[in-house]
C-alpha cells in the first residue's frame, strides 16, 4: 500500500466521520466542530491532489472565515426558550431512507462507471497558472465575484442592523 | 489498487448525502446552513478530482475557487437573515418560518 493510499484513507475516514458526526449531533456547537473536521480533511485532500493553492484558500476562507461566521451566528441565536430542537422521528426516518437509497445508487453508478482517466501530471507552478487563468480566461467571473462580494457586504450589513435604525416597521420592539 | 477518481467520487457522494440529510432533518436554521456547506464541499471535491484525474488542467480548481467565494457570500447573507429571524420570532426553529408569509 503506497503512502498516498494510506494518507487518502486516513483523510477519508476523518472527513466521513466528521460528516456523520454532523448528522448525529443534536447540539449545534458540536455540529460546527464536526464541520471544522470535514473542512480540514477536505483541505488536506486538496493538498493530496496537488491543488496546493486551493487547499490554502479552503483553510483560510472556509475554516477561518465561513466557520467563524457560523459560530458567531450560533452565539447570537442560541438562547432558546422551551423545548430542544430535535427532528421529528418520522421526518428523520423518511430522510434517512431517501438519503441511503440515493447514496446506494450513487455508489453503484460510480463503481461501475467506465471512467477514462488521464495520468496526473505534476504542474510545476500551478499557483502562477491559477493567477494567469483568473486574470485571463476567467476575468469576467472574477470581476463579477468582486461585485457580488460588495453587494453581499452591503446587503448583510443592511439586513443585520437593528430595526429601529433603518425604519422598517416591525411590530416587535426590542 | 491505487487511489483513483472513483475513491474521491465515492467520498464526495458520502459527504453530499450527509449534507442532504442534515439539510432536510435539522430544525435549527444554522444547522441547515452547515448542511449546505457540506454539500458545497462535496461538489468542490468532485470538481478538483475530475480536474486532476480526467481533464488534466486547472479549470476545475478555478471553479472550486468560485464555489468557495460563493459559499462565503451565501453564509454571510444567511447569517444576517437568521439574526433578523431570531430577533423577530425569538427562536431559531426553521419550522416556525411559515409565520413569515405575507
Amino acid at each position: 500500500m503506497s503512502g498516498e493510499a494510506i494518507a487518502f484513507y486516513m483523510l477519508a475516514v476523518l472527513a466521513a466521520g466528521s460528516a456523520l458526526g454532523c448528522v448525529i449531533a443534536t447540539n449545534i456547537v458540536r455540529m460546527a466542530l464536526c464541520l471544522l473536521g470535514t473542512l480540514g480533511a477536505v483541505a488536506l485532500l486538496y493538498f493530496l491532489m496537488a491543488a496546493n493553492f486551493l487547499g490554502v484558500i479552503q483553510l483560510i476562507v472556509y475554516a477561518g472565515g465561513t466557520l467563524i461566521l457560523i459560530v458567531f451566528g450560533i452565539m447570537v441565536t442560541s438562547r432558546m426558550y422551551g423545548e430542544k430542537l430535535k427532528p421529528r422521528r418520522s421526518e428523520a426516518l423518511i430522510g434517512a431512507l431517501v438519503v441511503l437509497a440515493l447514496f446506494a445508487g450513487l455508489v453503484a453508478i460510480l463503481w461501475r462507471g467506465p471512467w477514462v482517466t488521464v495520468v496526473p501530471t505534476e504542474q510545476p507552478n500551478s499557483v502562477a497558472a491559477i493567477g494567469q487563468a483568473l486574470l485571463g480566461t476567467y476575468l469576467v467571473p472574477f470581476e463579477l465575484a468582486s461585485v457580488l462580494l460588495l453587494a453581499v457586504m452591503i446587503g448583510a450589513a443592511y439586513l443585520a442592523q437593528p430595526a429601529a435604525r433603518n425604519g422598517r416597521g416591525t411590530e416587535r420592539e426590542e | 489498487m491505487t487511489i483513483g477518481l472513483t475513491h474521491y467520487l465515492i467520498l464526495a457522494a458520502l459527504l453530499f448525502c450527509c449534507g442532504l440529510f442534515v439539510m432536510t432533518t435539522k430544525r435549527n436554521a444554522v444547522g441547515i446552513l452547515i448542511g449546505v456547506e457540506l454539500v458545497l464541499n462535496a461538489a468542490c471535491l468532485n470538481l478538483v478530482a475530475f480536474s486532476r484525474y480526467r481533464v488534466g488542467t486547472i479549470d476545475g480548481q478555478i471553479a472550486a475557487l468560485f464555489i468557495i467565494v460563493l459559499a462565503a457570500a451565501e453564509a454571510a447573507v444567511a447569517i444576517a437573515i437568521f439574526v433578523n429571524y431570531y430577533r423577530m420570532l425569538a427562536t431559531i426553529d426553521a419550522d416556525k418560518g411559515d409565520e413569515l408569509r405575507g
